[in-house]
């Protein structure tokens, strides 16, 4: 690991953002602005007896408004003034650094612990869950940074908890860029309406045959976990999952996450035939995890004609598409000199 | 005034909700990066957002939770609360495009009364977005 890898690393587990409380309380005219902009109907947010109706004390805000009460408003965005101790502001520093300087949003998870009512006083604390290494997207190399942003009322009760992913990357050239780029740029191959045209982005790789029977390995990835089947009788590991232990016969499972490290047990290079979803040639192995099982894979970050049998690799999450995140591996360390 | 809209009991696991398409009209992502108080150039200043890499102004995603929540109470009815939004965004909402919602119930909770909604928004060029909603729904009347 670099030097830089390691300074970036550091930041993992640490407070971005002492909390401090949003500009404004909950209050009716920032609801109404939002419920007008958003046209959202419902009428809990602006009449109180209606929303009486519904068995609440009085109105209440939308939920989804919840990181509006915090963000830093326009003085502050124009003109941003870092003070001392602000973690954001030395994270993306170090980000710059790295080439890092744009930035889009990919993913907000909500977990809302009650409604707001107008007199709240929200305020949000953000620390690194976990910073990606360096990722070739559509609009460019970057790393996506998440955080968890816990935001609490004026009494330091917590009324909802965020999970938060963005990717900070390096812009390509114009000429480098896709026709269109998309605000989760990663993931090229997200247009499934798009017609197959020659000057469109690439089509979507192959939908796996998801069943109620490995529907959780696959969810588990979503979450960039990797996942492998054990039998909760006796113990065995196994993969590809099924409904029974081909070892002792039970119906019985759980899982354990995978630490992510392996070698190639076996590889071919795909030339042919074509397919629209995949750069040719494309290199697709089995690797072998620590663990013991395998799994069928593809490799990255290497060339068709480095890879040797028994290579150290190292667990990567490929963004495929909004709907499909796969395992896949790089070379554990970097490759000998011939 | 009387409790409208759904009932625990009355949801079942796969049902569809109605779709929604929604106009992306350029004042519409202006006005709405505003209500949430998010002042990136991106989302308002069409010139600055070709210079960093877009085709234009696109919608900002406090925006892309809001109408994700505005859609699931909708058919949910007042008496629902937003318990979880979580969402992942694919290609861009830009002006002059239409997004259309679709979402089917995909799980339910008994004991906290609760729905899981399986949500997705997309535009011409494929899926805006992609995520969950859960709320609580009201049963027997009572909320």
């Amino acid at each position: 690991m670099n030097e830089y890898e390691e300074r970036l690393r550091s930041w993992v587990g640490r407070e971005l953002s002492v909390p401090k409380p949003g500009q404004d309380p909950v209050n009716v005219p920032m609801i109404r602005h939002w419920v007008e902009a958003m046209a959202d109907p419902n009428p809990v947010y602006l009449d109180e007896e209606a929303a009486r109706a519904t068995g609440r004390d009085g109105i209440v805000a939308p939920a989804s408004m919840m990181q509006a009460w915090t963000m830093r408003g326009y003085a502050a965005t124009v003109n941003p003034r870092p003070g001392a101790g602000d973690g954001m502001a030395e994270l993306i520093a170090l980000l710059d650094e790295g080439g890092y300087t744009s930035v889009v949003a990919t993913d907000s998870e909500f977990e809302f612990h009650r409604e707001l009512v107008p007199g709240d006083h929200v305020s949000a604390g953000e620390v690194v869950e976990a910073i990606s290494p360096e990722k070739n997207t559509a609009l460019g190399a970057g790393r996506f940074i998440t955080t968890v942003r816990t935001y609490r009322d004026q009494d330091g009760e917590v009324v909802a908890v965020q999970r938060w992913r963005t990717l900070r990357f390096r812009p390509k050239a114009p000429q480098e860029r896709p026709e269109a780029p998309q605000e989760r740029p990663e993931a090229p191959q997200e247009r499934p309406e798009a017609p197959q045209e020659r000057e469109k982005p690439r089509a979507l790789r192959p939908r796996p045959a998801v069943n109620l029977d490995n529907a959780f390995w696959f969810e588990a990835a979503r979450e960039h976990r990797l996942v492998v089947q054990r039998c909760a009788a006796c113990k065995a590991l196994r993969h590809p999952p099924g409904p029974c232990c081909p070892q002792c016969g039970s119906f019985d499972w759980d899982t354990v996450d995978s630490a992510g490290d392996g070698h190639v047990y076996s590889y071919v290079v795909n030339h042919h035939p074509p397919h629209p979803a995949f750069d040719m040639p494309y290199i697709v192995a089995v690797v072998e995890l620590a663990e013991g099982t395998r799994l069928i894979t593809n490799l990255t970050g290497v060339a068709p004609e480095e890879v040797e049998i028994g290579m150290p690799v190292v667990l990567e999450w490929l963004e495929a598409d909004p709907e499909l995140t796969l395992p896949v591996f790089r070379p554990a360390a970097p490759r000998k000199e011939r | 005034m009387i409790l409208t809209g759904r009932d625990y009991a009355d949801v079942a696991v796969g049902e569809e909700l109605p779709e929604l398409s929604i106009p992306l009209t350029r004042t519409m992502i202006v006005a709405t990066a505003i209500a949430s108080r998010d002042y990136q150039d991106v989302h308002h200043d069409p010139g600055l957002a070709v210079e960093r890499g877009s085709r234009d102004v696109f919608m900002n995603i406090l925006t892309t939770n809001g109408l994700v929540d505005r859609y699931a109470t909708s058919w949910a009815g007042p008496a629902a609360r937003v318990r979880a939004i979580r969402i992942r965004l694919g290609a861009p909402n830009y002006p002059g495009d239409t997004m259309t919602l679709t979402g089917t119930v995909s799980a339910k909770d008994d004991a906290a009364r609760r729905v899981e909604i399986a949500v997705r928004g997309t535009n011409s060029l494929g899926a805006h977005v992609t995520g969950t909603v859960v709320i609580e729904l009201p049963e027997g009347g009572r909320p």
